[in-house]
């Protein structure tokens, strides 16, 4: 039914609109109450289903939150028992590469102090022997002889310089022993020395290790007793770990690509130029795929090496099958390699094919072989031989990666919970004030009749404050006899 | 994982069937255009420098009667791997130069004939872009006995395209005899279901294949 079908009940079109107004004003002000409440219960009902959706999603996140707690502090703990079981691998290397010999420097610090001690015993010096003859002169000094006294004096004087000259030659000699024997043991007080310099070092570094070994039990201890510091920092060092992984996995993302672009060209010549795997050619997947399977064997070099631990399986595997596992990925690699090598050899033969062949359409002279072109090929080939194996250290990288990006994720799906609850209880609040809002302009609409509304409730209520009053007027006046009346008695 | 993913999705994306090219290119050797002849072999080679591996291509002279497989001068399919489709440009390269030399003006253009082998050709390699390219002056002149009126021209799928179409001496004194011959080429062309270009500047050949 059209507008101008609707108007065309009365002849003229504004009385009809005018008549419909009146008739929709009218309902609406009779459905006032009924439509007041349902919008009421509307909006309540909006609104707490809003906020029904806000505590589930609160409940979630705290869910979530709790989850992550929970990852992030087992794998700070796996993380952690690691670093500690490597400290100690590191002491027991320290305490057995020292201590094993200690019974060897044992019995060599042993022999070198015997030595020294003999050597000291018979380095002691000895006294010269007092001069016996001292007295013996005296005594014929006081002789009374003329001349057979001084002969024997010269005699006498004679020998004892003699004796003299010989002691000292003795003492001489048995000071240049004594020299000899002090000098002989100096290189086992080096010995001594050294050794004792070397054990100290040795206890320094078990000492050195054990205090890292303490703080990272601390640390430890921190994450098994779930202390909010250690979660903090946990959470923290995993963005970072995450941030710094995903830079380097850009970089061996790049890495990939200048693999790709120099087997890719070769691999037509492998697999042909024109066939087609959905979108992409099948020479480009094959070169893609083999970049994948260095990859992946460098990930399970890096896994068989204990470097990273992506597969428990590998770590699982007994020493002898590690180690064949560790050869068996090498050779793979190797050959790889190789194969990349001969291919960007291909690469750049296949190049210059087609640039003679292009040079040749073109109508061009022939071109002068370039005498460097060697170094250009040369430096395919070694980059075809070198990024499988560079690639292999992107296991590293990418375990970190994975790892954080646990945590990373889990960080941001609280995020978004915690804004999907934010929303939902600002749609719950806006629900509420929609419906006070919606009832309003109800009554805007109607805003004539309620005027009247208004206007006759207020002459009604003074009506009925007037009759009150009256009436309160006249029981008053019952109670109490009129003044007039009062004044009549007293006259 | 992640390539079989984006090889799904690439498939998902692709039309199914070939995505290889071919060409037929037809050379009027008639004696008001054979002059011209040698200004071909720029386009030939412009074309095998811009074809690929598995791609077709044939030359045929347009003469008397050139509905006939003895008009081809050279055809190749390349190989599928780059190093060969090179040899093999380099051998066609040198049969053009070769038949370029010898190249002998005809007295007749059958271009309708011509068209139609050129139809024949590229509808038995069925590539996934097929191009004709005509190198006349587009002017048909038949010799007695040879019947091209009617003659049903399939041309949907395919890519006509007129080049150098010089102008003759009449064309200079009635310029609608030049629009004209354009214009009845191109209609039986697009009535074929064909698409029609006419590119006369051979040094502007970027938008060719």
């Amino acid at each position: 039914m059209s507008m101008t079908s609707l108007l065309a009940f009365t002849p003229w079109p504004p009385l009809s609109a005018l008549i419909l107004l009146v008739l929709l004003v009218t309902a609406l002000y009779l459905a006032r109450g009924t439509a007041h409440q349902a919008i009421h219960a509307l909006a309540v009902a909006l609104s707490r289903g809003f906020r029904l959706a806000s505590r589930a999603v609160a409940r979630a996140e705290t869910r979530l939150a709790a989850r992550n707690r929970d990852v992030l502090l087992a794998a700070g703990r796996e993380a952690k028992e690691r670093i500690v079981e490597r400290e100690f691998v590191r002491v027991g290397d320290t305490v057995r590469k020292d201590l094993a010999s200690y019974p060897d420097m044992h019995r060599r610090l042993s022999e070198a102090i015997v030595r020294i001690e003999e050597d000291q015993e018979k380095a002691v010096e000895v006294p010269p022997d007092a001069p016996g003859w001292a007295q013996a002169v005296q005594v014929v000094a006081k002789l009374d002889t003329k001349s057979s006294g001084v002969d024997i004096l010269s005699d006498i004087h004679k020998s004892m310089v003699k004796a003299h000259e010989e002691a000292m030659e003795d003492y001489r000699k048995a000071s240049a022993e004594r020299h000899a024997l002090l000098r002989r043991m100096m290189p086992d007080w080096r010995l001594i020395q050294d050794t004792l310099g070397r054990v100290n070092k040795s206890v320094e570094s078990v000492l050195e290790r054990g205090g890292t070994i303490d703080r990272h039990m601390e640390e430890y201890d921190a994450i098994v007793r779930g202390e909010d510091r250690a979660v903090t920092v946990l959470s923290s060092s995993s963005i970072v770990y995450f941030f710094v992984a995903a830079l380097v996995l850009a970089v061996a993302t790049a890495g990939a690509a200048v693999n790709f672009t120099l087997i890719a060209r070769p691999m037509a010549e492998m697999v042909g130029g024109t066939s087609f795997i959905g979108a992409f050619r099948t020479a480009d997947i094959a070169a893609l795929v083999i970049i994948m399977v260095e990859i992946s064997m460098g990930l399970f070099l890096m896994e068989s090496l204990r470097i990273t631990r992506l597969f428990p399986v590998i770590a699982a595997l007994s020493d002898k099958m590690r180690v064949r596992m560790i050869f068996i990925t090498f050779a793979i690699l190797l050959l790889m390699a190789s194969i990349e090598a001969g291919l960007a050899y291909m690469r750049e033969v296949l190049l210059q094919d087609e640039l003679a062949t292009s040079a040749l359409l073109r109508g061009d002279a022939a071109s002068p072989v370039n005498g460097h072109l060697w170094i250009t090929t040369a430096a395919q080939m070694g980059m075809g031989f070198i990024l499988p194996f560079a690639l292999t250290f992107v296991a590293i990288p990418l375990e970190t990666f994975v790892h954080s990006l646990r945590t990373v994720m889990g960080l941001l799906a609280i995020g978004v919970l915690r804004l999907f609850a934010l929303v939902f209880r600002i749609l719950a609040s806006g629900a509420r004030h929609m419906g006070t809002l919606l009832q309003q302009l109800y009554d805007f609409l109607l805003f004539v009749p309620l005027w009247i509304e208004t206007r006759m409730a207020a002459a009604a209520a003074q009506e009925a404050a007037e009759e009150a009053a009256e009436q309160a007027a006249e029981q008053h006046g019952r109670v109490e006899a009129p003044a007039w009346q009062q004044q009549g008695a007293q006259s | 994982m992640m390539v079989a993913t984006a090889l799904a999705l690439g498939a998902c994306g692709q039309p199914a069937g070939p995505r290889n090219t071919g060409v037929y290119l037809l050379i009027d050797t008639s004696g008001t255009y054979n002059r011209q002849v040698s200004k071909a072999e720029q386009i030939i080679l412009f074309a095998l420098s811009r074809l690929q591996p598995a791609d077709s291509i044939a030359v045929a002279r347009i003469d008397t009667g050139s509905f006939s497989e003895k008009n081809i001068i050279a055809k190749a399919t390349f190989d599928e791997r780059p190093s060969t489709a090179n040899q093999q440009k380099r051998a066609f390269a040198s049969r053009i130069e070769k038949f370029i030399d010898q190249s002998t003006p005809a007295p007749y253009t059958d271009i309708t004939g011509g068209l139609l082998q050129a139809i024949e050709f590229l509808k038995e390699k069925d590539p996934g872009h097929k191009e004709i390219l005509i190198f006349s002056d587009m002017k048909e002149e038949l010799a007695k006995g040879y019947v091209r009126d009617d003659l049903p021209l399939d041309f949907k799928g395919f890519d006509v395209v007129a080049l150098n179409v010089t102008k003759l001496r009449s064309d200079n004194f009635d310029p609608r005899e030049y629009l004209t011959r354009l214009d009845t080429w191109k209609s039986k062309v697009e009535k074929g279901g064909g698409r029609w270009r006419v590119i006369n500047d051979l040094d502007r050949l970027d938008g060719l294949l």
